[in-house]
């Protein structure tokens, strides 16, 4: 089987996988990193949101063996239960979940977003193209649209990031 | 412990932590990916294997041959299991469909097969070289074309037919006259986290790591599909990615990953793919409701007629869409009745508020139909017909309601006054504003709930209750009561939930958890109580637990010295006795949207959303506001995407994944408020509690749809009320 080279959460780890492995089940089953979900394994919930190389992505939806050498964060790697990341401590503060499964998505992207938005990348719901996206609760709405959350949250979520988004400004 | 009289004064009116608007105890596992579901515990047995389960491909039929020659030599594999090979199977009581087809089908996707190998990847590939052989027969698909054929079909809650006066005459004298059809698709529960288990047996005993809301009927169902003794069967499922009625049941998931490793001789675990969910677990059943309501020319309600169609296979249950109707309007004249015909879908089964989520999505809308054929304002019209009885039996008063409350304190919040009775006034831009309401009633059913509690040498306090947490917000409630009971700081006690070794609870389903497990918890904590007063010689009347100390009189002991090195255990279960047929125990509320609908592409967005509910004492307000919003956005996509599109020529659900079967998402949902009336009801438990979680769902879609025609002008009577059956009635746009 192809050997393969990631680091995940800042530590290197050589895989033997087979070719079509996921990059979501590399993490779960391979490594044991059980926090990123899969809810659908079709890029349609989210729930398996991981930030490679700095942005974003479905891990259902790239196999592993495409990401030789990449660096890999999970929603292991943004913050532990004793020592959580603020985007973790601000989903526990404003109840931005119900049942957990989607959570991890969505403070991978959640945090992710706020890099986008610092970067100057627009969204559909930018009004002007060529400004700086600033953060409002449209534009966060659009952003995190590709994370479903079926205990319905969001109210909730978008309170918690603009929160962190506050703290960071 | 037995409830049968009122709750008077006890140690959960205290409320210094009980209501407290608390963050869950479970959150940090939560938000950082450390709290366990069923497929993920590495930790918890070596050597797993996987599963894939194969789906039927006809609907209704019989399988004339498998060829399993090629995936039993793809590499990796394990072990195949078959309907011929699984041995005798029995069904479960809960279960309509086997969960193993063959050669029989009953529906489209039933599990036929799943296959075991040393990866997910092989399982999978080897699944697809299943060689399936069908003779399709004919099925029944389409709920319109059988309706006439239904039979009539007791609710769970009351007979088929109810019928109070003379509604016939009533409503022909009536003056003022609506008689209305209203339709409602099938829906699914499209819960975040797939069913899925991992099975591992010892000898003859079997554990299984689940995802299941009821622990201790799931233990018995699968003891009695596999044939065995429900002691020999043990679950544990102490983190659970949704459920919403989807996983009440025992499911093929669980069923097959016990075969596939009773047959591989290794554990092995299984997680149904997400497009196979649709077509072989359970949805909401779509339904056909007529309503019919007569009243006098101001506006009093004299007859209220409410019929509802739906469908199922064979020997399945009908979705209760007119209980609500028996209790929520006054007038002396009623009928219900409730017709169920044969389908050959996947089974119809419980999704949140089942009954009256429907059920309200038809009434809410006749309602509004009514006052403004009145030309009454929504909000008075509903409480002009409001009633503090049950209508059908006037000596017996509801506990408690205040839905006339909820609607005016709504109204003055939401700003009410602004909207126009006259639909399509309000201008903005390209979009036509309105706004719209509905009353929500659910029932507030209590069920039998037992819990342990272990008091410890530090002055621990765990609590073990085979109740289940489904993202309701169990295990932090649960942890307030007891912290409450045995006076310590919420920091002192340790949760521990879905276990079938611990005390059988109520489960989570039917609105019921939170009162009924709390009440659990409270029994074992007063047992707990007394021997601890016991032990110190104290009298168990007069004894205080407070800051970790009991106090008597003018004597205190530490907790922790009062357990003593080996600790005190306490075992009780709150039953009750027949407060619910004495009163009606119900919550209500009344829930306002403001939606925007553009006035050239027919596209609605929903702008503003507020609840205001009537629910006994609310045990913690974060959590509890949280299973409101997601009942309310959950009602949202009821009224506006979702829909379980049935192909009536093969007999199955088309859009079976989360891309076709359309839910809300962040862009479709703005700020919610909610606000809860400070209410206690002494009739339902010593919580004084009773539930939300199916509450928030009830009234939106019909408010939804109210907001629409408030805007629009346009009545649309079928969900969900998409953009296609605006388009061609909107006015010109110039």
């Amino acid at each position: 089987m192809p050997k393969l080279t990631l680091t995940v959460n800042g530590a290197s780890h050589e895989l033997a996988l087979d070719t079509r492995t996921t990059l979501l089940d590399a993490l779960r089953e391979h490594l044991h990193l059980t926090g990123t979900k899969k809810g659908c394994d079709h890029g349609q919930c989210g729930a398996c949101t991981v930030i490679v190389d700095g942005r974003r992505i479905n891990a259902c939806l790239t196999l592993a063996v495409m990401h030789e050498g990449a660096s890999v964060t999970t929603i292991e790697g943004l913050g532990r239960p004793e020592a959580p990341h603020p985007m973790q401590a601000a989903f526990v503060k404003h109840d931005g979940y119900q049942c957990g499964y989607c959570t991890p998505g969505q403070v991978c992207s959640a945090v992710a977003v706020l890099d986008e938005i610092k970067a100057g990348i627009p969204s559909h719901a930018s009004a002007d193209l060529a400004a700086s996206p600033q953060v409002t609760a449209a534009e966060l709405r659009e952003r995190m649209s590709g994370n479903i959350c079926r205990c319905g949250a969001y109210s909730n979520i978008v309170d918690a990031i603009t929160e962190v988004a506050g703290r960071q400004a | 412990m037995r409830f049968d009289t009122p709750a008077t004064t006890n140690p959960i009116d205290q409320l210094k932590i009980i209501g407290k608007p608390t963050d869950r105890i479970d959150g940090p596992l939560k938000t950082t990916g450390a709290a366990p579901y069923a497929y993920e515990r590495h930790d918890v047995v070596p050597n797993q294997a996987y599963g894939h389960v194969v789906g039927a491909a006809i609907a209704k039929g019989r399988i004339t041959s498998m060829d399993l020659a090629a995936a039993r030599r793809a590499p990796g594999v394990l072990a195949i299991v078959t309907a011929e090979n699984a041995g005798r199977l029995a069904k479960g009581n809960l279960n309509t469909a086997t969960l193993l087809g063959g050669p029989e089908i009953e529906h489209y996707h039933q599990a036929i097969a799943v296959v075991v190998a040393e990866s997910f990847e092989q399982a999978r590939a080897a699944a697809q070289l299943i060689r399936v052989d069908y003779v399709r027969a004919a099925g029944r698909f389409d709920l319109a074309a059988v309706k006439d054929s239904g039979r009539p079909a007791p609710l769970f809650s009351g007979p088929a037919d109810t019928a109070v006066g003379d509604f016939a005459d009533a409503f022909a004298a009536a003056p003022v006259q609506l008689d209305a059809t209203y339709t409602t698709p099938d829906q699914a529960h499209a819960m975040m986290e797939p069913h899925a288990s991992i099975a591992a047996w010892d000898g003859d005993r079997l554990t299984l790591w689940t995802s299941n809301q009821m622990i201790d009927w799931t233990t018995g169902e699968l003891a009695k599909t596999l044939g065995i003794a429900k002691e020999k069967v043990r679950l544990i499922s102490p983190f659970i990615g949704g459920g919403f009625g989807g996983k009440l049941f025992l499911r093929a998931d669980a069923l097959l990953a016990a075969l596939g490793a009773r047959a591989a001789g290794r554990p092995v675990k299984v997680a149904l793919p997400r497009p196979l969910m649709f077509n072989n677990t359970t949805h909401r059943p779509a339904t056909i409701q007529r309503l019919r309501i007569g009243a006098t020319r101001e506006g009093r309600i004299t007859a209220i007629g409410h019929e509802s169609w739906s469908g199922d296979l064979p020997g399945g249950k009908p979705e209760a869409a007119v209980q609500q109707t028996r209790l929520l309007y006054a007038g002396a004249n009623r009928l219900t009745t409730t017709r169920l015909a044969e389908l050959d879908l996947a089974e119809g089964n419980a999704m949140r508020a089942p009954g009256e989520a429907p059920g309200l999505m038809a009434l809410e809308i006749a309602i509004d139909e009514m006052a403004e054929k009145l030309g009454l304002d929504p909000i008075e019209f509903r409480i002009l017909n409001d009633t503090k009885v049950d209508p059908e039996k006037p000596d017996r008063p509801f506990s408690q309601r205040n839905l006339t409350q909820c609607l005016r304190l709504g109204a003055e919040r939401f700003g009410w006054s602004r909207r126009s009775a006259r639909p399509g006034q309000h201008r903005e831009g390209r979009w036509l504003l309105g706004m719209g309401v509905a009353a929500a009633y659910r029932g507030a059913p209590v069920e039998t709930s037992g819990a342990r509690i272990r008091l410890d040498g530090s002055g621990m306090v765990t609590v073990e209750t085979d109740m289940t947490d489904i993202g309701t917000g169990s295990y932090t409630i649960i942890g307030q009561t007891a912290a409450e009971m045995m006076g310590v700081p919420l920091d002192k006690v340790v949760v521990r939930l879905g276990d079938s070794s611990f005390p059988v609870s109520a489960g989570s389903g039917g609105q019921w958890g939170a009162n009924s497990a709390t009440a659990g918890v409270y029994a074992a904590c007063v047992k707990l109580r007394e021997a601890v007063a016991q032990k110190l010689g104290f009298n168990a009347a007069e004894v205080v637990f407070a800051d970790g100390e009991v106090r008597s009189g003018n004597r205190r002991v530490p907790l922790a010295e009062a357990a003593g090195e080996s600790g005190l255990l306490a075992e009780d279960r709150m039953e009750y006795g027949d407060l619910d047929k004495r009163y009606q125990q119900g919550t209500f509320a009344a829930q306002f949207i403001e939606a925007g609908v553009d006035a050239a592409t027919g596209e609605i967005r929903v702008r503003r959303m507020l609840s205001v509910c009537d629910a006994g004492r609310i045990l913690n307000p974060k959590t509890a506001r949280s299973q409101v919003i997601g009942g309310m956005t959950m009602g949202v996509g009821a009224a506006l995407m979702e829909e379980l599109v049935v192909d009536k020529r093969l007999g199955f659900f088309v859009n079976h994944d989360l891309a076709g079967y359309e839910v809300p998402v962040h862009a479709d949902i703005p700020h919610q408020e909610v606000i809860f009336l400070d209410e206690a009801d002494p009739t339902t438990s010593p919580m004084k509690a009773k539930g939300v979680a199916e509450l928030g769902i009830c009234g939106i879609g019909a408010a939804v749809a109210n907001a629409i025609h408030n805007a629009t002008g346009l009545r649309v009577r079928d969900y969900p009320i998409t953009l296609d059956k605006l388009l061609d009635r909107l006015p010109a746009v110039g």
